[in-house]
């Protein structure tokens, strides 16, 4: 047998190794056959296969066996504050969100819109304001695209002076991946006309805090989407039902919920969540405003803290990377705390702006390691080293202890995952 | 060439293709009544609307002032209002309860998770006046009267020593007032500020 191709320390293997007479070679290199298992216990043919199976639903929902896949909620009563539900990324494969686990900020609880009563105004610096209602949108030509979209604290806990231990939904829960359909601002902006006075668009959503942010008309104009539909349904009341912005690449609060208004002007409007707190301050003191962008970024998510090793032997490694700046380039994986690396595969199609996931082949001696991935987009842009991030941004006086905390925006360093050899996962910095 | 001249000359275009079509409306209405406005891509449904049609919804107030309502309040008239509609969460003197104290803050320097205030951190007092009226008191957002949102606006910057006690707030005293961390902001990214 020909040995698979170790390409950089503590197991990890050429990312091709297995396309071709793979199955083959893992099960010879595990040392696992499977005639071993299946010769002593015989295949039967299981009750569940011998009756009726349950009816078909209308609106479908996962296996029972599939019930600890679900968000985790940070003010499961809806206190006075705001309410978040993470992404399981450790439980969850491919690139698509489900919609029920596509991630949600609701500052103040998501608004019970009626449809037919919605409005969309756009208005201020243009020849003519409109007025759109859902049903004249619909009749709009449409364009379909995926695209992430994350909170900017999402990964913040990594700002922390000490590794908080939470599983992977807890420090990376705030992004996820859809395909949205909807109309294009441009060709929405075509009809009203610009003035050329206009800078910014200020937009607004329905919700009772009546939610506003100011994005630069280039964007405005280059890939910004009045989205109706998420993965082929009406948006989620959670993402903003019935229709939001979508900014694609730009951070989470921008790509405003429930929009009703759009208006065009001469200067930002400093709302409440640009001028504060979607901020991110700096060592000394002064602080990040209109960052926009979340820059490209990648972690692991299997496997990942929350999910545990069964045993030496093979696995793939497989994670997560998008750039706000366009499409992946490149993620490098290491077995050893980032000392040796080895390229992953990327599963096509690899798109901009949107989840790209990684893949390579392990085989686990059992030992301690340290597994980290790093992400270039095509840009040239680099996810930064911890130590590298560190250096410009700064990380916490004290460490945070509490998981629900945003000690920082805009984390884009990478996340280490120290095994163990009982298999066990945890965060740590390497 | 770098993405982002690729995108900046993507911009322009659509910029001009959107100017043409101003231009073009420019031209008349009777292009509007055939629906020729716009490329062919535009299909004209969205329905015109005045400004004073929106006038309820435009709340948006810019750091210039653009936008202020008429109307004014003190300090006095705004800690009376502030005990009836808002001590509830932000407790007592705003000191803070299930919701942020409004008074206070450590300097920045404390640390990159220092909690952002009023005092500390807001670069213009317009945002308070603008995130007061949409979103304030928390439960019954949009009830208050502008010459509420002016005195509460008035007592929070007088509480925080930003102005005097017996400075009335109103459209033209709003925009004036300078806030302490006012040039604490770096853009991220300069190349993408308009
Ligand atoms: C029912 C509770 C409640 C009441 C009553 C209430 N607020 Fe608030 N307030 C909140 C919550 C919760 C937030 C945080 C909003 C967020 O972060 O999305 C907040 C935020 C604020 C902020 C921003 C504070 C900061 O530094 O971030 C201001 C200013 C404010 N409220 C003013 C008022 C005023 C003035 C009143 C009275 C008219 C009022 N609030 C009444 C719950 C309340």
């Amino acid at each position: 047998m020909k040995d698979l191709e170790v390409v950089a320390a503590n197991g990890l293997l050429h990312r091709r190794a297995f396309l071709s007479g793979g199955a083959a070679l893992a099960a010879a290199f595990t040392g696992y056959r499977l005639s071993d298992t299946l010769a002593a216990q015989g295949l039967a043919d299981e009750p569940w296969s011998r009756k009726q199976g349950m009816l078909v639903q209308e609106y479908g929902t996962p296996s029972p066996y599939e019930k600890h896949v679900v968000r985790t909620l940070s003010n499961p009563k809806g206190d006075t504050r705001t309410q978040h539900g993470r992404t399981p990324h450790h439980l969850l494969h491919g690139t698509i969100t489900p919609n029920a686990l596509h991630f949600v900020i609701s500052h103040s609880g998501n608004p019970d819109i009626d449809p037919a009563q919605h409005r969309l105004v756009i208005h201020g610096l243009v020849r003519r304001p409109l007025v759109f209602t859902l049903d004249t949108l619909a009749r709009y030509p449409m364009v379909s695209r995926m695209a992430f979209v994350e909170c900017g604290g999402n990964s913040g806990l990594l700002f922390s002076s000490e590794p908080l231990q939470g599983s992977i939904q807890a420090i990376h829960g705030l992004v996820s991946c859809s395909e949205w359909t909807g109309v294009l601002l441009s060709t929405l902006l075509e009809e009203t006309g610009i003035d050329p006075r206009a800078k910014w668009v200020i937009a607004e959503g329905a919700d009772s805090l009546a939610l506003s942010r100011s994005v630069p008309i280039a964007k405005a104009l280059d890939d910004a989407m009045v989205a109706l539909y998420q993965n082929g349904e009406r948006i989620m009341p959670g993402n903003g039902y019935p229709m939001r912005l979508l900014l694609p690449g730009w951070e989470g609060n921008m790509n405003v919920k429930y929009l009703r208004r759009l208006k065009l002007v001469d200067q930002p409007g400093m709302s409440y969540y640009e001028a504060r707190t979607y901020t991110a301050i700096l060592p000394g003191g002064k602080a990040y405003q209109f960052y926009f962008l979340q820059e490209v970024k990648s972690f692991i998510t299997h496997p990942s803290p929350g999910l545990r090793l069964s045993g030496p032997g093979f696995y793939e490694i497989s994670g997560i990377a998008y750039s706000g700046n366009g499409r992946i380039a490149k993620v490098m994986v290491s077995a050893d705390a980032g000392r040796t690396w080895a390229q992953a595969a990327l599963q096509e199609p690899v798109l901009p702006k949107a989840f790209t996931r990684f893949r390579i082949p392990w085989r686990w001696e059992g030992g301690p390691v340290v597994l980290q991935s790093r992400a270039w987009d095509e840009g040239g842009n680099a996810q930064p080293t911890r130590a590298e991030l560190v250096a410009r941004r700064g990380q916490t006086p004290k460490p945070v202890t509490n998981p629900l905390a945003f000690p920082g925006t805009h984390f884009n360093g990478p996340s280490s995952w120290a095994v163990d050899s009982s298999g066990e996962v945890r965060h740590v910095y390497a | 060439m770098s993405t982002r001249e690729t995108v900046q000359r993507r911009d322009d275009a659509r910029v001009r293709r959107c100017l043409v079509a101003l231009v073009v409306l420019a031209a008349g209405s009777v292009m509007l009544a055939q629906g020729q406005v716009g490329t062919p891509a535009a299909p004209n449904l969205g329905k015109p609307v005045s400004e004073a049609e929106i006038a309820a919804w435009d709340i948006s107030i810019l750091p210039d002032g653009t936008g202020l309502p008429p109307g004014s309040g003190t300090p006095e008239q705004g800690a009376k209002i502030f005990v009836a509609k808002c001590a509830l969460c932000h407790g007592p003197e705003a000191k803070g309860g299930v919701a942020a104290a409004l008074i206070g803050g450590r300097p920045l320097t404390d640390g990159i998770d220092t909690p952002k205030t009023i005092a500390n951190f807001w670069p213009y007092a317009t945002t308070l006046f603008d995130f007061t009226r949409r979103a304030m008191p928390w439960q019954a957002p949009r009830t208050l009267t502008d010459d509420e949102v002016y005195a509460l606006t008035a007592y929070i910057l007088s509480l925080n020593k930003i102005i005097g006690p017996a400075d009335a707030m109103n459209a033209q005293t709003l925009p004036k007032v300078r806030m302490p961390n006012r040039d604490g902001f770096i853009p991220r990214f300069p190349e993408r500020i308009p």
